[in-house]
């Protein structure tokens, strides 16, 4: 369902890729500059990057184009203590009622706190139906790409771009060029999406896919559940894409169905009709084609302070002197000193002080599952911090449906409430300087969880197993 | 938008690959809608945790203090999509980086703000680095955005990578938001059409219980 003036043009002739498909469909015109005018049927707001472009709409007078198709929630400054309200961190109550007065101002849908829609970006708009297979969604975040996972183009911008969408709902990009990962072989125990994305930011790199759309492709993809594709697009940004799918299927048309904003009824199955166009020609070419050997990926953990300083749980932290560039020899011996540990160290046994469960990556229901079936009849290490923060309030209401809190308060855990918490040190959740934090977040930059902070990344199971244990731990040796 | 054109000034030289935007601006600077981006420029490595200035850091250094250029190798800018790393940037007084690559969001946001986001070759940025480093006394680098050329202080010049089409914005210091504002009915004309295609998309079906 193409408008007439959408360009059908591929780097394989008639074959089209499932990304330019959705590209095509959103195209509104080809710009004199080479770039293209594409139309963003969903706008996701959040509160640290939307206030200054609300600033500047107004001084230039501007409207906001589509209230109808954009979305507000708030989550990267907000309290996560039991109970919070918009005015429980006091060094957030700016941005956040900002963020309320905008919406409230241009006649914008918003999820505050105090709404049981309210959570994280992007865990609500798979979570709402607000993202769906097909369409093209848009927020002022870098992990945007999670809806990927539905099979959906999800754009990651800055403020003057969030400004431009709110005024025009388009957005003017070069189109990214194509990328395939394909996944293929069986996942060993205990290895997740969450491995696989940092296997694949340590196989090829922070800038791997600069500039580029990334299809995630394969039977080791097509065999996971929706949440673990959302977890593994959630960190395309990882790897430098622009963004990051995964085709849909009868797996991503079950979890669309039924959810609060998604099409129902007559209208769910025209939907559906198209989304099943939605992949990619047997013929299509990639302009990168990649592959990783699922049977190969270990669990992993980081041990230096970018994703792609990243290794086996059962591997040892690298000698620097083993990197053949130069350059990477530089930083790998640099992200050691930063981290506090030895080349050469095995990294199953590296003493953790906080465990963070959490974040747009890996904190949706069955996330907490995997962590609280390791928590189940433990104890948190003595010393060390554990806590667990659900991705949106409906996943924190599910849980404790499910009697998931009752495991981690028993194990001793923290249960706090939704939002970005300690991914992102902008709130009060932060690592004190020099702790060393295991964590289901999405970067371990230096001084990015607080300053000083030092971050090892891996999956939920391997996090709470770090919890109990106080120590990195082979998920697989946990019995 | 400021037009960018020429820019002559202090070099300052960070020869690190994949510079990201949590070191170009620490969180503790984005809590705060109006907070003094400048001051918190690479926060992180500029100050100890007391606030006190690291005199070991480039920027606390004479004449880097004044730099309005910046030298960073490749994939700067890689990460977050915060736009107060340019606006950090921009309120120092940097108004252009040079390097091999950027990260994406970075690059657009860069350009979207006046600053100049400069490609240049590998080989470029080993030569530009030495030959700041062999005139300390006048680190000084001149960008000419319309003869994409980068001139270093022994009067050698180098091209820069800038597409067209982002050099002529840049030179005009044009207001994006307007050129697009300006293809309004054609927008219009694509909504109303793929309404009618796609009915089950658009509007966003309004959420139970909701009050606007």
């Amino acid at each position: 369902m193409m408008p007439e003036n959408a360009p059908v043009q591929s780097t394989s002739g008639t074959a089209l890729t499932v990304f330019e498909k959705i590209w095509n469909a959103h195209h509104v015109r080809r710009l004199d500059d080479g770039r293209d005018l594409v139309f963003v049927d969903r706008h996701v707001l959040q509160e640290t990057t939307s206030a200054q472009a609300f600033e500047r709409l107004a001084r230039a007078g501007r409207a906001v184009r589509h209230p109808e198709l954009t979305v507000a929630t708030q989550d990267h400054v907000v309290s996560t203590a039991p109970g919070r309200n918009e005015h429980s961190n006091p060094a957030g109550r700016e941005l956040l009622s900002l963020m309320r007065a905008n919406a409230h101002a241009h006649r914008i849908r918003h999820f505050g706190v105090d709404d049981p829609r309210q959570g994280i970006v992007h865990v609500i708009a798979p979570e709402l139906g607000l993202a769906l297979p097909g369409c093209l969604l848009v927020c002022g975040d870098s992990h945007t790409s999670t809806v990927g996972g539905l099979g959906a183009l999800g754009i990651g911008v800055g403020t003057s771009e969030v400004e431009h969408v709110l005024a025009t709902q388009t957005l003017a990009l070069n189109r990214p060029r194509t990328m395939r990962i394909t996944f293929e072989g069986h996942c060993g125990a205990g290895v997740t999406a969450k491995d696989l994305i940092l296997r694949t930011a340590g196989t090829f790199g922070i800038a791997a896919a600069q500039g580029c759309a990334i299809e995630y492709a394969g039977s080791a993809i097509r065999a996971l559940p929706v949440e673990a594709r959302l977890t593994l697009c959630n960190m395309s940004i990882e790897i430098g894409a622009r963004l990051g799918l995964v085709a849909p299927d009868d797996r991503t048309f079950a979890y669309v169905q039924d959810r609060e904003m998604a099409p129902s009824g007559a209208a769910f199955a025209q939907a559906m009709a198209e989304w099943r166009q939605l992949r990619s020609d047997p013929d299509a070419v990639f302009e990168r084609d990649v592959a990783i050997d699922c049977s190969l990926v270990a669990p992993q953990v980081t041990w230096g302070t970018s994703p792609q300083d990243v290794a086996g749980v059962d591997e040892r932290v690298p000698d620097p002197a083993g990197f053949s560039d130069a350059k990477r020899r530089d930083l790998a011996a640099a992200a050691i000193a930063y981290m506090g540990l030895e080349p050469g160290m095995p990294l199953a046994g590296i003493p953790i002080d906080i465990a963070f469960i959490g974040s747009c990556t890996n904190a949706r229901l069955s996330d907490l599952e995997a962590a609280a079936t390791v928590a189940r009849g433990r104890r948190v290490a003595p010393g060390v911090r554990a806590l667990v923060v659900p991705g949106s309030t409906p996943v924190r209401l599910a849980a404790e449906a499910k009697g998931l809190h009752h495991i981690f308060h028993d194990a001793g855990f923290e249960w706090r409430d939704a939002g970005c918490s300690m991914c992102v040190s902008i709130n009060e959740d932060i690592v004190p300087p020099g702790a060393r934090c295991i964590a289901t977040s999405n970067r371990n930059f230096e001084n990015r969880q607080g300053p000083r902070s030092r971050t090892h990344l891996a999956s939920p199971a391997m996090v709470a197993a770090a919890a109990v244990t106080g120590c990195v731990t082979d998920i697989r040796r946990m019995t | 938008m400021t037009p960018f054109t020429e820019l002559e000034g202090v070099m300052a030289v960070m020869p690190v690959a994949n510079i990201n935007t949590d070191a170009i601006i620490p969180s503790p600077w984005l809590r705060f809608a109006n907070a003094d981006l400048g001051k918190g420029l690479f926060g992180s490595q500029r100050y100890t945790e007391d606030g006190r200035e690291r005199p070991d850091f480039i920027l606390n250094q004479p004449p880097f203090r004044s730099a309005k250029i910046l030298l960073a190798d490749e994939n700067f800018g890689c990460g977050s999509s915060r736009e107060a790393a340019v606006w950090a940037l921009e309120q120092f007084g940097i108004r252009c980086v040079l390097a091999p690559s950027f990260g994406d969001i970075f690059y657009e946001n860069a350009f979207r703000n006046g600053v100049l986001a400069g490609r240049i070759d590998a080989a470029t940025f080993e030569r530009l680095r030495e030959a700041v480093r062999r005139h300390p006394d006048r680190p000084v680098v001149r960008v000419d955005l319309a003869a994409r050329s980068v001139t270093a202080p022994d009067r050698t010049s180098y091209v820069l990578h800038v597409p067209a089409a982002r050099a002529e914005a840049l030179l005009r210091g044009e207001d994006e938001i307007a050129a697009t504002l300006a293809l309004e009915a054609e927008i219009a004309a694509y909504y109303a059409a793929v309404q009618v295609a796609r009915p089950w998309l658009y509007p966003a079906a309004a959420s139970r219980g909701d009050t606007v």
